[in-house]
């Protein structure tokens, strides 16, 4: 057949433009925001955006690798792909450097490699494996604990790397097991409401926010009063919920590490702390908030051309594109993931494989956490948590990891009709 | 497709995910639009970000005297200047042992700085010293928000006339809410000519908008500078001062209380202005500003009282050369006219003494020899002449020549702080007295220069430069010419005429001399130099009588008109006329022969010897 010749047979083409949009819009702010007047040097190793250069052909080099590999072997090696992760993961404590307060990076040669960055493809695929597998198909109890612990390994090992933001994106993962029907829509919904408790709790008193759950208990009681039952349901809930709230606090208070905490009570308290953790936060909404509606033009922006912007190439990346593009171009970026993500929602639906479909949600999950919360910390939504913005933000591991997992997926669902 | 469609029931889910996605998608999106569009405040960040507004300060115009000699020029220091906005996370600790002041004072400033604005720049440290300032400019990039200033100094040649030059002080509130070019720290003059010269002193400020990195590293000028406007530097002051007569004034003057006002007649202009006690102007400088003022201000001498244009004396038998002057005008007497002195002159119950001298006297030498007896009757004499319809046209008519000699209203002069002087109108005496109830007994102490009258020293020495040029004067100003020597003002060019005939002049100029040479001022002849004068002694009901001298010379040709007061020093023969004499001989000479003369007036104590 002609299409064995031709990797790219099948291969969903919007995706690939999108991805090949959203990393040259990547490559053109880390070049802005990393510019010097008078210094040359797209191709030089010394600046990030000639190494960024560097890492989108080779990543390109790698997607184009992928395609040419059978599908099948994703299935099959899932568990050796997961077993290297989980190794990697744990050989960081004993070879690993800190990097920016976190222990997850190995160096090899001038770069930095983040193991936890290759574990989000690796946790995908083991858990699309482990679902899709006739054994262990149906969502029993046991099943389930045991899908969730696939997730929880790799999340703990990061955790206590004390990479935080990515032990976060784990969560992601939820949403693909939703989708299975693993996970009921209340424990969404309750998963929902805990983050959305969380973030008030750390915002208000916690004794405002139960109160409130108690009114809104007392509303619901008188309007559902006709209903068998309802009261002692919506009284337990409350209890629950307000137990959960006080501790959250407690935690807040006593087991949160300083800097995290100090993150937390920037978005609680806003711009008054300047001088400490609020100084990120509160650059990094200047210069977005300085764009205005057509923003300052490339190489224009003022606060991304004067340093204003701590890790403005990595994980502050938005906010040269919010400067120098404005809201036209906030709108655009986040119009192109929106596109990316409901497409791959749609090449994930058309799978004929749970084990495709799975993988699949766990990609759409997994950018689309990275993206929420990337720019949800830079215009101030979330508290400041360290991750990049997929296939934007500068930096070799991620964008690897992310093209990888990107690719897998079209080289799964360019082979949809061969797989069952 | 001939394989069935997937089976898995779960399909809506997908609808569920997307709409989350969807939804956070939405809520960044709006959260953007608040940011970038709808709240403005973060462009003004950004700007006060990379934006420094750099005020450049023009030099203070010089102050150099009638001779081209330097009186007050500029010495550069620096201010410490923060913008709150911009103070990043800095090592306050290695900031407050540079600045050796403590966290408290640092965290307390930066809030009344921020208080003030977040984008502009306020003063943090005035006047830091030289070698603080070397240690701040290295280590300036580790203070985000901190920068220097170069501000000028005022410096004085010599410490004189400090109440002419007045100082220079950080403008207030009020000078700040009324006029936009005036931004808090700013200089401005607060007294002297430093106020009234202000506006040609100050120059015009110079902004340049610069951009700055994270690191307060400038980057370059905004918009290749196109907002940019330069520095003008203010205008230097040619002033009428002769510096070696003020500083020989003041020398003379030295543990006294009182004034010199000397004046060019042929121009107007004041060639010494002395008031004592009187204070270094460099205390009023810098840092110790506020603390050496208040020290001033509690001096019980008052040196900050700039006698010489505020102090308002009665001025006592020197009037008599004006009431003279005005009774030969109105031809109630001729110099001829005679009339007895018995030492004593009664008119209705009202008795006025005089001194021992020759008898009778006329026009000239009642003034040699200060005749009260005459001065009550020409004064009673011009008031009561049948051509007026009733005392209240008479004093007023009697008035308006006070007023032609500038006495009982201001000169308009540039100088700050000038006084009117008293004058009382016919109106006062009808509340006092009603309006029938006064005739021109009633004011007899008028005639001798009592009463109520009150002349300031610059008033004074006014009617004298009247009297040395015959008739007119030119308003006493204490400012030539503005930039260079040769741009004269002309605003003082117009000569003030005095409703009298010259030939008047001429017979109380003659009287004047008389005085020196014959008469109560003899003691004080200058060798060799023509000089009319009139000693005067000024009644003072609180202590010592106040001694008074007026004088010109050379009596033909004047070039210098003088008035001295010395409070509590007693007769004006005594030690106002040697005192002016010497101003004269100085001025006139450049030198000054009579030195034990002169040690004698030097010595002359009446502060510390009057109780
Ligand atoms: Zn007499």
């Amino acid at each position: 057949m002609k299409s064995q010749f031709n990797i790219f047979h099948n291969v969903d083409k919007p995706v690939i433009i999108l991805y090949l949009i959203l990393v040259s819009i990547g490559w053109l702010s880390i070049y802005s925001a990393d510019f010097i007047e008078g210094q040359s040097g797209f191709f030089s190793l010394q600046t990030s955006y000639g190494r960024q250069l560097l890492f989108i052909l080779t990543a390109i080099l790698a997607a184009g690798a992928i395609l040419m590999i059978n599908a099948r072997f994703f299935y099959s090696f899932s568990r050796i792909i997961y077993a290297i992760a989980i190794l990697l993961l744990v050989s960081i404590f004993l070879a690993g450097v800190e990097i920016n307060a976190t222990r997850a990076w190995f160096r090899i040669g001038g770069f930095a490699i983040q193991p936890s960055e290759f574990a989000k493809f690796a946790t995908a695929l083991a858990l699309a494996a482990y679902i899709s597998n006739i054994r262990t198909k149906k969502p029993t109890k046991a099943n389930i604990y045991k899908s969730i612990v696939i997730v929880l390994i790799p999340a703990l090992l990061t955790l206590m790397q004390k990479d935080v933001g990515t032990t976060l994106v784990f969560s992601a993962f939820v949403f693909a097991l939703y989708r299975e029907g693993w996970i009921s829509g209340i424990v969404l919904f309750m998963g929902g409401l805990a983050v959305t408790l969380f973030i008030l709790t750390m915002i208000f008193n916690e004794f405002i926010i139960i109160g409130v759950l108690a009114s809104i208990t007392l509303l619901l009681m008188f309007f559902l009063r006709k209903r068998q039952g309802s009261a002692i349901r919506l009284i337990g809930l409350f209890v629950l919920l307000s137990v959960y709230v006080y501790s959250v606090d407690l935690a807040f208070e006593n087991i949160l590490q300083a800097h995290h905490k100090s993150r937390i009570e920037v978005l609680i308290y806003g711009d008054s702390d300047l001088q400490g953790a609020g100084y990120n936060l509160h650059q990094s909404k200047i210069a977005i908030g300085s764009g205005g509606f057509w923003g300052k033009g490339f190489l224009q922006g003022t606060q991304t051309q004067f340093n204003f912007i701590p890790e403005q190439t990595t994980d502050f990346i938005f906010c040269t594109i919010g400067e120098e593009w404005g809201f036209v171009g906030s709108i655009t970026l986040i119009g192109l993931f929106l596109a990316l993500l409901l497409r791959l929602i749609a090449l994930a639906e058309r799978q004929k494989s749970s084990f495709s479909r799975v993988y699949a949600y766990s990609v759409v999950s997994v950018l689309f956490v990275h993206f929420a919360i990337n720019i949800g910390m830079t215009i101030g939504l979330v508290p400041v948590i360290g991750i990049p913005l997929p296939f934007i933000s500068y930096g070799g591991s991620s964008l690897w990891a992310m093209t990888l997992m990107l690719f897998t997926l079209l080289k799964l669902d360019a082979e949809r009709l061969e797989m069952t | 497709m001939h394989i069935q469609r997937n089976t898995n029931q779960h399909t809506h889910r997908k609808t569920v995910f997307s709409a989350i996605i969807l939804g956070v998608s939405l809520l960044l999106l709006v959260r953007l639009f608040v940011l970038q569009i709808a709240d403005p405040s973060y462009k003004a960040f950004a700007r006060s970000n990379y934006l420094r507004h750099v005020t450049d300060f023009p030099s203070r115009g010089l102050i150099y005297d009638r001779n081209g000699d330097l009186l007050v020029y500029n010495e550069a220091h620096y201010d410490l200047m923060v913008i709150p906005g911009q103070v990043g996370d800095i090592d306050t600790l290695l900031f407050c042992n540079l600045l050796n002041i403590s966290v408290e004072t640092f965290e307390s400033r930066l809030l009344q700085a921020r208080r003030h604005s977040r984008f502009r720049a306020s003063v943090f440290e005035r006047q830091i010293s030289k070698t603080t300032f070397a240690a701040f400019q290295e280590k300036l990039f580790r203070f985000p928000g901190f920068f220097v200033q170069p501000r000028n100094l005022r410096k004085y040649t010599y410490p004189i006339a400090a109440h002419t030059f007045g100082y220079v002080g950080e403008a207030g509130p009020s000078v700040i809410n009324n006029d936009p070019y005036y931004r808090p720290g700013d200089y401005i003059g607060i007294s002297g000519i430093e106020l009234a010269y202000e506006k040609e002193l100050r120059g015009q400020k110079g902004l340049r908008i610069r951009m700055v990195d994270v690191m307060n590293r400038d980057i370059g000028p905004f918009q290749e500078g196109r907002h940019d406007t330069l520095a003008v530097a203010g205008k230097d002051l040619h002033t009428t001062l002769d510096a070696n007569l003020q500083l020989y004034g003041e020398q003379l003057m030295q543990n006294k209380r009182g004034s010199i006002v000397a004046i060019e007649p042929s121009t107007g202009e004041i060639l010494a202005l002395v008031s004592s006690p009187s204070y270094d102007p460099g205390l009023l400088v810098g840092r110790q500003r506020t603390r050496n003022y208040r020290a001033l201000q509690n001096d019980t001498l008052s040196p900050l009282f700039n006698r010489a244009l505020m102090a308002q004396y009665p001025p006592g038998s020197v009037f008599k050369i004006v009431s003279t002057a005005i009774a030969l005008q109105e031809g109630v007497i001729n110099p001829g006219t005679r009339h007895n002195c018995s030492g004593i002159y009664h008119t209705r119950g009202i008795s006025i003494r005089c001194r021992d001298h020759p008898s009778p006297v006329d026009a000239l030498s009642s003034i040699q020899h200060s005749c009260n007896t005459y001065s009550s009757i020409l004064f009673q004499q011009t008031i009561n002449q049948p051509r007026f319809e009733n005392i209240q046209q008479s004093f007023d008519h009697w008035r308006s020549y006070l007023e032609s000699f500038g006495l009982g209203q201001m000169f308009g002069s540039d100088l700050s702080y000038e006084l009117p002087g008293i004058v009382a109108t016919s109106d006062y005496y009808n509340r006092i007295y009603g309006e029938r109830g006064w005739r021109s007994q009633t004011i007899l102490s008028l005639g001798i220069g009592q009463g109520e009258l009150g002349v300031t020293p610059l008033q004074l020495a006014n009617v004298t430069a009247a009297i040395a040029n015959r008739g007119h004067f030119f308003t006493p100003h204490i400012v030539r010419a503005v930039d260079t020597p040769d741009n004269l003002q002309n605003r003082f060019g117009l000569a003030n005429h005095i409703p009298i005939d010259r030939v008047h002049f001429e017979t109380i100029a003659k009287a004047m001399q008389l005085v020196v040479e014959e008469g109560t001022a003899s003691f004080s002849q200058i060798p060799d130099v023509t000089m009319a004068g009139k000693t005067g002694t000024v009644q003072n009901p609180h202590g010592e009588n106040h001694s008074v001298y007026v004088a010109f010379a050379p009596v033909d040709n004047p070039r210098i008109a003088i008035s001295v007061i010395i409070e509590n020093a007693g007769y004006g023969s005594v030690w106002a006329a040697p005192l002016a004499s010497l101003m004269i001989e100085k001025y006139l000479n450049g030198e000054v022969n009579r030195t034990w003369f002169e040690q004698r007036v030097k010595e002359a104590d009446f502060i510390t010897a009057t109780p």
